[in-house]
């Protein structure tokens, strides 16, 4: 165990000074954009990884997120910090309406009912005359944080976008190694016993759910203050797909997974960009193989060959969507 | 306060009017939602692509009026034919290999499968729409006194009312259906009674695919016929199965066509909700009954 822990610090050392010097190397506003969908993905991967849930909605949360802080920042005038801050706000408030509402029902109806509650949203965003349409809300301010610091600058705005990814994610492994988050997996694993060992199962699947929705708006907040831009794709289901796509990609239920996932798939989007709509065909293809022979994802391919789990027989499928056997890790 | 609320009662004609268009989307999403519950009831598979299948045979029936010269009444048949074929293809190369795993896989590849063929065809045609003729048998209509009804419409509401009932004829009341049923519960026993189960399957999704493509080739001179027409419906008619819950066909029939009634009647009471009400019928539903107004709990 100990090996493993000071491997664990050892890659992250190494990925945090990777994350400081990038934008030296790479195209910064590429890198903002994959970290504010890493975000997002590591959200989407709280409920589907850690709870077996499949939400086919969340971009109801990460664009109404996005909505809420490009309005409050431009009309309004706030600061960004309070800017994002109510987006994460709606994101929670819609978060727990949809929640309640979706957990009601498990596996594809839960997917069923969280697209169709993330397909009204849409329609209301299409409709409401602050979301300004097909045109979007464009010219978003990023503004000084704390009134302080220049966000206009590339070079800052990138190190803030990674400071906020970088909190986003510590709550969620937070989460994930306490005692709470020991319940949530329990729930995955077997339900039933959960339940019967005196934990409100429905009570902690809303509670993760919340989290998710505010987690997925944090990102949409981001992400509309580093494109200023909050538009009509935020909200469509297409986006909400975009977020499977990525954590599928990179390993349902892992930790890194959605990250290497959502960089990516964006790096992908921004070379194959000018292919139209061939790029919807390649999204595609990608989840067909995915689904077909790559289960596990790159990061759930890596640590199963890198640590077979004792407790799953070596070769054997993964059958349930964010177990431990698709996991690859006990 | 409720001046947005325009409830003033509109001149019949114009509501009717209303009732009509609502009554021809129920047809449509009773025809697609009855595809949704036979492949479910069989393959445990909700099946994503069903829109683009739909989507596939509006665009079939396109095909062999502008290239082949093969017109509306052919094609009713020969759309969902050839739309069928390529389904069992679909069921044989990929879904085949996901029956063991957790359902939510075959929505991820069904998803996958859906932006492929969209992507396709919005490469190929764009977003928007192509016209398709009302066959000139059917065009004009007959004035009942208190509206106007166009000829097609009656037919398509006529012709779903009767696709609809011989499906439900046929998987309760003869014996293929008996076998079907039989297979839902129990797979294993039915194929040890000589049944070949793997290749009913295959027939099924290959005839739940053929009802969307159906409902295409009868929806394609009512929409124009677009690559974005399967995605924008398959999301409503999800919600109407969860509404219906997927337990019976009967409840499939009965939801589709009246969800579509109501969405019809909203556009006259309150226009700007027409969209939504869909999706607040279905969560005030999940509030009262989670299994749905017909269904069973799973």
């Amino acid at each position: 165990m100990a090996q493993r822990g000071s491997s664990a610090w050892f890659l992250t050392a190494v990925l945090l000074a990777l994350a400081l010097v990038a934008p030296f190397v790479l195209y910064p506003v590429f890198l903002m954009e994959a970290l504010a969908f890493a975000l997002f993905a590591c959200a989407f991967n709280l409920l589907i990884g850690y709870v077996g849930l499949l939400s086919f909605g969340h971009a109801a949360f990460f664009g109404s997120a996005s909505y809420i802080t490009a309005h409050t920042v431009k009309v309004w005038g706030l600061p960004p910090e309070l800017g994002i801050l109510a987006g994460v706000a709606a994101a929670a408030l819609l978060g727990t309406v949809f929640g309640w509402l979706a957990i009601r029902r498990q596996g594809i109806y839960f997917a069923m009912i969280t697209l169709a509650l993330a397909q009204m949203v849409y329609f209301v965003a299409l409709q409401a005359p602050f979301t300004g349409g097909e045109d979007g809300i464009q010219a978003v301010p990023r503004g000084r944080l704390f009134g302080v610091i220049d966000l206009n600058d590339t070079l800052t705005m990138y190190y803030f976008v990674l400071s906020v990814f970088l909190l986003g994610f510590a709550v969620i492994v937070r989460t994930i190694n306490s005692p709470f988050g020991q319940v949530i997996k329990a729930i995955r694993e077997n339900e039933p016993r959960a339940v019967s060992l005196g934990y409100h199962a429905d009570h902690y699947k809303l509670l993760v759910f919340i989290l998710s929705a505010s987690l997925s708006g944090l990102a949409g907040s981001l992400k509309s203050l580093v494109f200023q831009l909050a538009s009509l794709t935020d909200v469509e289901w297409t986006m909400s797909g975009w977020v499977v796509l990525m954590t599928l990609v990179g390993g349902l239920g892992t930790m890194l997974g959605p990250v290497v996932g959502a960089f990516f798939l964006v790096a992908m989007q921004h070379y194959l960009a000018q292919l139209g709509s061939w790029v919807t065909v390649v999204q595609g293809i990608i989840f067909v193989v995915c689904v077909l022979v790559f289960r596990r994802g790159i990061v759930g391919t890596i640590a199963f060959y890198a640590a077979p789990p004792r407790d799953v027989p070596i070769g054997e499928k993964p059958t349930k969507v964010g177990s431990a056997a698709a996991r690859g890790t006990p | 306060m409720f001046g947005w609320l325009h409830l003033t009662i509109p001149p019949a004609p114009a509501l009717f009017a209303q009732l009509l268009v609502g009554l021809i989307n129920g047809a449509f999403y009773a025809m697609l939602s009855l595809g949704l519950a036979v492949i479910f009831g069989l393959l445990n598979i909700i099946n994503f692509a069903h829109g683009a299948q739909y989507m596939l045979g509006a665009f079939c029936s396109w095909f062999l009026l502008n290239a082949l010269g093969i017109g509306y009444w052919p094609a009713l048949i020969l759309a969902p034919l050839i739309v069928g074929v390529v389904g069992v293809v679909i069921e044989r190369l990929f879904l085949r290999h996901i029956y063991r795993l957790d359902p939510l896989y075959g929505l991820l590849l069904t998803f996958g499968l859906a932006l492929i063929i969209e992507g396709v065809f919005r490469q190929e045609y764009g977003s928007s729409g192509q016209p398709y003729q009302i066959p000139p048998e059917l065009l004009g209509g007959r004035n009942l006194g208190f509206m106007f009804l166009p000829n097609y419409r009656a037919w398509v509401i006529l012709a779903s009312l009767a696709v609809c009932l011989a499906t439900w004829f046929t998987i309760e009341r003869t014996r293929l259906g008996a076998y079907l049923r039989a297979a839902t519960e129990n797979p294993a026993l039915v194929q040890a009674f000589g049944i070949n189960v793997p290749r009913m399957v295959t027939l099924t999704y290959g005839v739940g695919v053929a009802l969307a493509a159906l409902a295409g080739v009868m929806a394609a001179p009512i929409y124009q016929v677009s690559p974005l027409m399967g995605t924008n419906i398959i999301i409503v008619v999800f919600a109407v199965v969860v509404i219906g819950g997927m337990g019976s066909i009967s409840g499939a029939i009965v939801s589709g066509f009246a969800l579509g009634l109501i969405e019809g009647m909203t556009k006259v009471v309150y226009p700007e909700a027409s969209n939504t009400v869909i999706f607040v019928i279905m969560a005030l539903v999940l509030l009262v009954k989670p299994a749905g107004i017909f269904g069973q709990v799973r």
